[in-house]
């Protein structure tokens, strides 16, 4: 369920490490909880954005819900797709629907998430499954 | 898990089984959505949706003084109901702030049947039976009755196929006492979405086999059980009021829109002389639809700005599955509150624009 190379915050975003950037999104569990969304504002290209702090939103029918940066670092791309189809953040939110991708200033923090592992076994805690 | 102090409808196992998404709404553990809030919102648009509205309460006022009492403590003419006819009406305070908004059915004329609001149930009635210095027995009888909403342009032909009562023959806002798959069913033409439809009630005890056989009736229509996701996107585009929103006990069915229930001219009733002087010397605001122009959507309780200045609050707001829009309802002072003003809404510290339209957003071709 939960790819093995992510890793994952309690916050429910993942980060895919390739070099010093950081592809980043949230998480299968995420989009379930928050049903269809249908809007996401996300950082512009070149922001700073620091660990576990609010970098946008993205909205479902019902609520809006932050996205908080699970690596701190620059901008560096963002996944435009999401502005006309948000909906491909419920398709597929380990791929297509990734959110944006940041070159890390700070490569340790990743030693303080999750592992697939580890992050299954807290969304099966938090949810009472 | 839901806590051990939310309430439960007759078809709480049957939503669980079913897989919905089980949410805390106002005490209740209901299903926000089955397959997903869109999905269901086009059903009721194109063919049929079910909903579970256990939830909402009902209170039943007989004996000879029971179309005086109802009368008085209500907004729209009771008088002018025939037995079968329901209408929309106001439950006020004094000072014509809403207790409640209800629908009202008179069955005959000593005994009238009303569907209140779930979380304010036990409010009306304590309203109601304090007001009643006449004779009449006022009843909450909320747990005798399980409410299900079949909704949409297929509706009708979904629940024909298990009644024997024309439904095409129960007008607008009327009800039949008949059955539904054999049960005794108050089957009511009434709905909360902007489409066709039904709200029908009876003893929960038949409540699984009934939500069974719907969704079996309308599964050629492409009928989809709803949660109340759907029901709150379906109604904000046909632009109808929610309690606790739109209205609540500090408005007033003026500023709310909703001057069509108030007959003034009908006699004496709970809320009509500060109702009479607020006709007199108008309303300082009023509810107006509004159209997001900016990227953002407006939501409930979010701050409106007109020419820079505070000018009011978003009731109500989402995305609009139908039109494809943002779309909401504000409160804004009504010399203001007319269709083409530039407001701007702010989302999150951030002013948004958008523009004044009329509601209702959306109305089904008849």
């Amino acid at each position: 369920m939960y790819p093995e190379e992510l890793h994952y915050t309690k916050q429910h975003e993942w980060v895919r490490l390739k070099d010093d950037v950081g592809v980043v999104g949230i998480t299968d569990h995420a989009q379930n909880e928050l049903g269809d969304i249908v809007y996401v504002d996300l950082p512009r290209v070149g922001a700073k954005v620091e660990q576990a702090k609010t970098m946008g939103s993205v909205e479902s029918v019902k609520a809006v819900s932050d996205i908080y940066s699970p690596v701190s670092g620059e901008v560096i791309e963002i996944n435009d797709v999401l502005a006309t189809s948000p909906e491909k953040l419920n398709e597929s939110p380990h791929g297509d629907g990734w959110l944006v991708k940041i070159r890390l200033s700070a490569p340790a923090e990743i030693q303080g998430l999750l592992s697939a592992a580890d992050y299954e076994k807290y969304v099966a805690e938090e949810t009472g499954h | 898990m839901p806590t051990a102090t939310l309430k439960t409808t007759a078809l709480h196992a049957t939503h669980r089984r079913a897989g919905a998404k089980m949410v805390d709404f106002g005490g209740w553990d209901m299903p926000v959505q089955y397959s997903g809030i869109l999905e269901e919102h086009r059903a009721v648009r194109s063919a049929a949706g079910l909903f579970d509205v256990s939830h909402m309460g009902e209170i039943e006022i007989r004996g000879a003084d029971a179309a005086a009492l109802t009368d008085y403590v209500t907004t729209n003419a009771v008088q002018k109901l025939e037995p079968g006819q329901a209408h929309y009406s106001g439950l006020l305070y004094e000072h014509a702030g809403f207790v409640d908004d209800i629908l009202v059915h008179k069955i005959a004329s000593d005994n009238y049947f009303l569907c209140v609001n779930a979380s304010n149930q036990e409010k009306d009635y304590q309203h109601i039976a304090s007001l009643n210095k006449l004779h009449a027995s006022v009843e909450l009888t909320s747990d005798r009755y399980t409410q299900l909403a079949i909704q949409g342009p297929r509706a009708l032909a979904t629940l024909q196929k298990l009644t024997s009562s024309a439904l095409d023959a129960i007008r607008y806002y009327h009800f039949v006492d008949g059955s539904v798959s054999g049960i005794p069913t108050r089957i009511a033409r009434t709905g909360y979405t902007g489409e066709d439809g039904f709200e029908i009630y009876f003893a929960p005890e038949h409540s699984e086999r009934l939500w069974n056989d719907i969704l079996d009736a309308g599964g050629e229509f492409g009928i989809k059980p709803c949660g109340l996701g759907a029901r709150n996107t379906l109604r904000l585009e046909a632009g109808m009021a929610l309690y606790g929103h739109e209205i609540h006990s500090t408005i007033t069915p003026f500023e709310a829109g909703l001057g069509w229930i108030v007959k003034l001219d009908k006699g004496e009733f709970i809320g009509r002389s500060a109702l009479a002087r607020q006709k007199d010397q108008g309303v300082a605001r009023k509810l107006i639809g509004f159209e997001m122009t900016g990227r953002g959507i407006g939501r409930d309780g979010y701050e409106v700005f007109l020419d820079d200045a505070p000018a009011g609050w978003v009731t109500s707001g989402g995305p609009s599955p139908t039109l494809n829009r943002n779309i909401g309802m504000c409160y804004l002072a009504s010399d203001r509150a007319k269709p083409g003003q530039r407001i701007q809404v702010m989302i999150r510290d951030q002013a948004v624009d958008a523009i004044t339209v009329p509601a209702p957003f959306y109305k089904r071709a008849k």
